[in-house]
């Protein structure tokens, strides 16, 4: 709750700011990073994408500028009202009421970028404005959290008391964490594999939290993954399938964005890609199709990206390229339906371990 | 067997009525009112009245061949024209008041002919013309051209009392038009007239009973223009002679004095030293009272800077190498200049020139070709042209155009070969310019519209050579561009009058005189850009501002919104200026 206040402090004195210049007799203006190409660096330190020493002035004497500024005020005034009002909302949602206040989007991807301007001033996530993206990952495993949305405060959850997995939507992101037996967490990419891993026990058998990442991980559920490593210390292990887009679900989790660059706590820096690997491909013959153009390029772009100056990462991708083939998880069931969770996954876990 | 004849000029203008402009049955009853109405206000011009010109063409009923019978009637308030003059100003080709070195609109005597000439050629009904010059008769004439022999037939002649001492020139003849065709083009022959001559009153009753009528905003006049003498550059062989045959004086110093335009003594000294026509004497064969001559002028000339006395000089002339004065001069007086000798040996009576009468065919060659080369000749005063000017262009402009800007402007005067000009140059923007996707261009020679051949004019190919981006101007603005050109001798490129040729030093006053209301068109719209950016900005500034005022008010949680009436307020007051 504590942070919940604090945004709230954030907004109003972001508010306040423009208020005592107006009050002063000039035109409002705001100072932020730069999000241009040029200021995103990475930062070793961090270990992930951060934004450099250049800003951006917005004035509303600047015709062109005034305009954003407007949307900007409103972005902040929609998202404290939000917040005290405890309620949620999504990007599609803010686009649409903006209509209502007569300060109209020309089109989603400017509303979109007003939110972006929102949390590169005010350094929160939308996510802690309640604007949540629409929601598809899932998480599965013995861990209690205890609610804090309006009429469920202080209820708790047994994230085991569904078998499908329980969504990572606005009431889980901002729940606390009660207790939990696991000591690992396993993120898996596709749909398929979450659930037979949840038939084959894999949560108890391998005492893990599993997490459906289902394909790019949302914000919501990277930041969910960066909680569960960094307040309950679990170890967390990515799964995805093996080829370049893959690979870089993995890196996603693993570093971050450029993209989100101006945010923390979207990372798990000690995270690890647990495979399918290209090496995986040949260790375990696994039936796999040719490389296309697209994957190609993809990878030698991944090759100078800094992110991937990891050995193994240069490994793998040089492996890539070697044999030009790529295989989906879910290749492992050429040798049996329980091949995977059997001799895959525990042979990986151990690897990964040492 | 080949047999020859000789033609008269009506005869030929006959046979070859295309080249006049009488091409069709549409060309040429617009070629008649044009002929017409252009000859009413020549004559009004040349006596300083102000036009009152009634034009009136009726039908007539059909001709049979793809076009009607039409008659036209003329009438103005001008100077008239003696009577005795009346036949032949009507029933002649190529005969006229127009052939002097001045402006006027009409030049080759054969436009108010030719018209009468098609008439007659097309409905066999004779013309009828009355005129008076303001004294108490009215001669009536009905004519007929005798086409064969270039010469009027006088088929009735009436008498009438002038009571009211009326002056001006009726006209009035039938022919074969087809008028439904060449309206259009008659009625913006007449507005780009208006425009011209905004102080004529013009009425046109059209066959369908109609009334058009273009009225005066104005009772200044131009000028008339004076008669001129030529110049010395655009001077032929044909023209000297002529001159020479015709000439009372007896030596080149004062021939050149009288006939040219702009020659004084001083240039006329130096153009026959340059062209080689003066001589004199032998300093050795000087008489004693020859020499105290030439001390005396030389005392009393005040450009002589040198002391000289009758002594000093009788030496220098014993010392002398000089076999002629001016040599003589030139060696032992370094100082004096030429100019200055040849005027001083002149007031001493040293100089002698031929007699032009005794020129011979190679000497007036010479002359010609010497004369073009002499560079001391001033340039044409304008007083032989008669330009609109700049108000009353704008004033022409203004009431047929009434655009939402205008911009004028007149060159200074200027030659080719010899022939002054003026250009006068106008844009309009806006108001009831038409908005055509390229720039309306009006095109006027000596007051008079050119209506066709447009893209073969020198205006035309100007405009199009200007890259009208650099103005902020782009074609499909509502920009009218006018090009005046007056000239005691326009560069027609045929004798229809359409269009005119390049010529460079017309085509380099054009393109100057555009590039000038250019630029202010420019100045123009550009300021207006500036208001208008300064509008919007504020528009954008007074919606957006008590925007943010309201949300960070709420955001703050302040219970009053900022005072923001003092930042609109500075933005507003920015957009006065």
């Amino acid at each position: 709750m504590e942070r919940k206040k604090e945004v709230l402090k954030g907004l109003t004195n972001f508010g306040a700011g423009l208020y005592d210049q107006m009050d002063e007799g000039v035109f409002p203006w705001i100072k932020m990073p730069s999000r241009s190409i040029e200021n995103i660096l990475y930062s070793p330190e961090v270990r992930q994408y951060i934004l450099g020493d250049k800003t951006v002035r917005r004035s509303s004497r600047n015709i062109r500028h005034i305009r954003p500024l407007t949307q900007l005020v409103w972005a902040a005034y929609f998202a404290k009202e939000l917040a005290k009002h405890r309620k949620t909302s999504t990007l599609r949602d803010v686009y649409y009421s903006a209509q209502a206040y007569n300060v109209p989007f020309k089109d989603q991807p400017e509303s979109n970028n007003i939110i972006t301007d929102l949390e590169t001033v005010s350094g929160f996530a939308r996510e802690d404005f309640n604007v949540f993206p629409e929601e598809r990952s899932a998480v599965f495993g013995d861990l209690t959290i205890e609610y804090t949305v309006p009429g469920y405060e202080g209820r708790q959850l047994n994230l085991t008391s569904h078998p499908d997995g329980v969504l990572i939507g606005p009431a889980l992101t901002s729940s606390e964490f009660a207790e939990t037996t696991a000591d690992k967490v396993i993120a898996i990419e596709k749909g398929g594999l979450f659930t037979r891993f949840i038939e084959e026990l894999v949560h108890k058998k391998f005492n893990a939290i599993l997490v459906l990442t289902a394909g790019q991980a949302p914000r919501a559920t990277r930041h969910f993954l960066h909680r569960l490593n960094k307040e309950l210390s679990l170890p967390v292990h990515i799964f995805t399938d093996g080829d370049p887009w893959g690979m870089h679900i993995a890196m996603v989790i693993i570093s971050g964005s450029a993209n989100a660059a101006h945010l923390r706590e979207l990372t798990t820096p000690d995270a690890k890609w647990g495979g399918v690997w290209a090496t995986d491909i040949v260790d375990y013959k696994l039936p796999s199709d040719r490389l296309t153009e697209v994957d190609i390029k993809r990878l030698y772009e991944l090759q100078k990206d800094t992110r991937y100056g990891g050995e193994l990462w240069q490994r793998e991708v040089k492996t890539f390229l070697k044999i030009k083939k790529k295989a989906e998880q879910e290749a492992f069931s050429r040798y049996g339906l329980t091949y995977i969770v059997d001799e895959y996954l525990p042979a990986k876990l151990e690897e990964a371990d040492n | 067997m080949v047999t020859f004849q000789e033609i008269s000029p009506a005869d030929f203008f006959y046979r070859n009525r295309d080249i006049a402009g009488f091409t069709n049955p549409t060309r040429a009853i617009f070629s008649s009112v044009r002929e017409l109405t252009e000859n009413a206000l020549d004559a009004s011009d040349l006596t300083d009245i102000l036009p009152e010109i009634y034009i009136r063409l009726s039908n007539e009923g059909e001709s049979g061949r793809e076009a009607d019978i039409y008659r036209l009637r003329v009438m103005d308030n001008g100077s008239g024209i003696p009577a005795r003059h009346v036949p032949s100003a009507f029933g002649q080709v190529l005969f006229g008041s127009k052939y002097k070195l001045k402006q006027t609109r009409g030049t080759f005597g054969l436009g108010g002919t030719m018209a009468i000439l098609y008439g007659q050629i097309t409905t066999h009904k004779p013309a009828n013309v009355a005129s008076s010059t303001g004294t108490s008769k009215i001669y009536e004439y009905k004519l007929v051209i005798d086409i064969q022999r270039n010469r009027p037939i006088i088929v009735d002649r009436k008498i009438h009392v002038n009571k009211d001492r009326w002056h001006g020139t009726v006209v009035e003849f039938c022919l074969e038009g087809d008028y439904i065709r060449a309206m259009p083009k008659i009625l913006e022959y007449l507005k780009q007239t208006a425009v011209v001559n905004p102080y004529a009153n013009i009425a046109f009753a059209d066959p369908k009973g109609r009334l058009y009528k273009f009225t005066r905003v104005t009772t200044k006049m131009p000028p008339p223009p004076k008669e001129t003498l030529p110049h010395p550059y655009g001077v032929d062989v044909e023209t000297l002679q002529r001159l020479i045959r015709i000439t009372k004086c007896r030596n080149m110093l004062d021939f050149m004095r009288t006939h040219f335009h702009r020659v004084g003594e001083s240039i006329s000294l130096s153009s026959l030293k340059f062209i080689g026509f003066i001589r004199t004497k032998d300093p050795k064969t000087l008489k004693p009272e020859e020499v105290t001559r030439l001390v005396q002028t030389m005392q009393s000339f005040r450009e002589f800077p040198n002391e000289v006395d009758v002594e000093t000089l009788q030496r220098l002339i014993r010392i002398t190498k000089c076999r002629n004065m001016l040599d003589f001069m030139r060696t032992h007086f370094p100082k004096v200049s030429e100019s200055v000798s040849l005027r001083l040996l002149q007031s001493a009576g040293f100089i002698r020139t031929k007699d032009p009468r005794k020129l011979k065919p190679d000497e007036i060659v010479r002359l010609v070709r010497m004369m073009k080369r002499f560079k001391g000749f001033l340039p044409p005063d304008a007083s032989c042209l008669s330009p609109l000017g700049e108000e009353l262009l704008e004033a022409g402009i203004l009431k047929e155009l009434n655009p939402e800007y205008i911009v004028v402007h007149q060159r200074k005067p200027f030659t080719y070969s010899g022939h002054p000009f003026i250009v006068e140059t106008a844009i309009a923007y806006g108001g009831n310019v038409p908005k055509k996707g390229d720039f309306a261009l009006y095109r006027f020679a000596n007051r008079i519209p050119l209506l066709y051949d447009e893209t073969s004019d020198v205006s035309w190919r100007i405009i199009k050579s200007i890259n009208w981006r650099r103005y902020r101007v782009t074609p499909d603005m509502p920009i009218a561009i006018l090009v005046h050109l007056c000239s005691t001798k326009i560069p027609y490129k045929t004798v229809g009058k359409e269009f005119i040729a390049d010529r460079p030093e017309v085509k380099r006053e054009i393109l100057n005189g555009l590039r000038e209301v250019a630029r202010q068109l420019q100045r123009f719209l550009s300021k207006r850009e500036h208001v208008e950016k300064a509008r919007r900005r504020f528009a954008t500034i007074s919606k957006y501002l008590p925007k943010i005022a309201e949300y960070s008010t709420e955001l703050a949680g302040k219970e009053e919104p900022p005072d923001i009436e003092k930042l609109l307020k500075s933005v507003e007051k920015f957009e006065e200026n």
